[in-house]
């Protein structure tokens, strides 16, 4: 990497894509410490690229200008990202922690397999928004696509529109509240009582994600699932 | 994997720039499809002629062939040659039999695009080369698709890369796989329509001609193809005044576009899209699974 491609603004560290590599970009962020807080980083001059900000593990803010392509803020942890446009397939893929915020749309597979941390996306996440959903918490304040939080195992899915077919298809035991119309439920899932305990763990949700007071959480409806493919059933045998 | 671009021009004075956009876009889609590339371009229309866009097999001698044609069809058939594929310039009447011609001789010529304003470039070899080959940048037109290939059905060949066209100025792209192409294939050959290839994607090329020529508009012939190909894709559809997208119901296969007044662009990825002149401020979305869309002219 030349240094010419850092420039610092305040304690800001400007990181210019049309200058360097996204290679030499995580490559620098992968050198960050751990184990206290870094001053922030700014990535300007995006033209689409993929595993932009991926396997960050560092306290820290970051800002990304401009869409990214796939997989950006894979595997993140500590950090806080910020994508000022539009995200493509995967985004926060495995995040373990940390929270990574997309001003604009997601495509495909938004948080998938997500450990922990927070994903809060301002538009829409198309297809497969949460699927194998591990223990992260996405917020999605536009609708999602089909097949979400297909076999999602723990973590929650709040959605403030729409969803799309085949919701929480063969889901195991994540949360899921959405505000609007559901297109159709997966198999073996349900819609559910929002009980107390519901709504207060969807106000704590949506205050984490600043959007407290925003949302009427008495607006949503919840999902899970019914536990019916839980276990082998032999009446079943037939359709292996 | 495979990568596809389209774009459809809306303000005129960008004519002259689409060859220099489309190929721009298929550059960064060398990765998703190193083997092969191809490019349908809309150009401007030669009144009394129909082009028929063709591949020369090996060693054929171009100049003796077209010597033959204009002797054994008619006189005034043009010939523009670049590369390995020749634009013939045919004029209407004759423009069956001349088809019959190329035909008559496959150790020599295939016949892969006809229409009034299609013309088709296709070939093996880094997208890159391939667009600089047929100075692709060159070229003006209307609207255009490009595609490149990562092969899984059928053998790399220049006949066997996108696009392919299946009827007059009808021309498809396609991203993923067709799994009921060989009995489609037997069904579109029973009903007339000439799929030339062993390729998948051909036959859905065929299946639109097919919808279309019992005279369903584009967005309906792409509606109903939904309930009939088995498989995955994502298509870019050409015809002689639009340009359509259909992405099959799971949605597998990426797909991004963009629009402003100047024009409407579909890409595999949203990278490809990001030298087009005003995108920083252009409408980007993902094409809703399941969905026609298409543009006219």
């Amino acid at each position: 990497m030349t240094t010419n491609t850092l420039q610092k603004a305040g304690n800001e560290t400007v990181f210019d894509l049309s200058r360097s590599s996204v290679r030499d970009l995580n490559a620098y962020l992968h050198e960050l410490p751990a184990n206290r807080p870094c001053d922030p980083v700014r990535v300007t001059h995006l033209t689409g690229d993929h595993s932009v900000v991926a396997g960050l593990d560092a306290d820290l803010d970051i800002q990304v200008d401009g869409h990214v392509g796939y997989f950006c803020g894979g595997m993140l942890r500590q950090a806080r990202l910020t994508i000022n446009g539009n995200a493509g397939q995967g985004v926060g893929s495995n995040i373990e922690s940390g929270q990574i915020h997309v001003r604009g749309d997601a495509s495909q597979s938004a948080g998938a397999t997500g450990r922990g941390g927070r994903l809060v996306i301002d538009g829409n996440a198309s297809a497969r928004c949460g699927i194998s959903l591990k223990g992260t918490d996405i917020i999605v304040k536009g609708n999602i696509g089909h097949l979400s939080a297909f076999m999602a195992q723990s973590g929650r899915l709040v959605v403030f529109g729409d969803a799309g077919d085949s919701l929480g298809d063969s889901l195991y035991e994540a949360h899921i509240y959405v505000r609007g119309s559901v297109a159709s439920l997966g198999a073996d899932c349900i819609a559910k009582k929002m009980r107390d305990e519901h709504r207060k763990e969807l106000a704590e949700l949506l205050e984490a994600a600043g959007e407290a007071g925003k949302v009427d959480v008495n607006d949503f409806t919840r999902y899970g699932s019914a536990r019916q493919l839980y276990n082998f059933k032999v009446d079943n045998i037939g359709a292996y | 994997m495979c990568g596809i671009a389209g774009l459809f021009i809306k303000n005129k004075a960008l004519e002259s720039q689409m060859g220099v956009m489309l190929a721009q876009m298929t550059s960064t889609l060398c990765g998703r499809g190193p083997d092969s590339a191809g490019f349908a371009i809309y150009t401007t229309d030669d009144p009394g002629f129909t082009k028929l866009s063709v591949i020369a097999q090996g060693d054929a001698d171009l100049d003796s062939l077209h010597e033959q044609m204009c002797r054994e069809v008619a006189p005034e058939i043009q010939k523009s040659a670049t590369g390995s594929n020749v634009v013939f310039r045919v004029p209407d009447a004759k423009a069956g039999q001349a088809i019959e011609w190329i035909d008559a001789r496959p150790a020599e010529l295939a016949l892969i695009g006809q229409g009034k304003r299609l013309e088709m470039y296709k070939d093996v070899g880094y997208p890159d080369d391939v667009a600089e080959r047929f100075g692709i940048a060159q070229m003006r037109g209307t609207h255009g698709i490009a595609h490149t290939r990562m092969a899984t059905e059928s053998a790399v060949t220049p006949e066997g890369a996108h696009p392919f066209s299946t009827a007059n100025d009808q021309c498809l792209v396609h991203n993923g796989s067709i799994s009921n192409h060989a009995s489609m294939r037997r069904a579109l050959r029973k009903d007339g329509i000439k799929v030339r290839t062993e390729n998948d994607s051909e036959v859905a090329a065929g299946y639109l001609s097919q919808q279309m020529h019992q005279g369903k508009s584009l967005g309906d012939a792409l509606d109903s193809s939904l309930d009939v190909l088995d498989g995955f894709f994502t298509f870019v559809v050409g015809t002689e005044n639009g340009f359509g997208v259909l992405r099959d119901p799971i949605a597998c296969k990426p797909a991004v576009m963009a629009e402003t007044n100047d024009y409407v662009a579909f890409a595999s990825e949203y990278k490809s899209l990001t030298g087009l002149p005003g995108i920083e401020n252009a409408r980007v979305w993902e094409p809703t699974p399941a969905h026609s869309y298409f543009w006219e002219h």
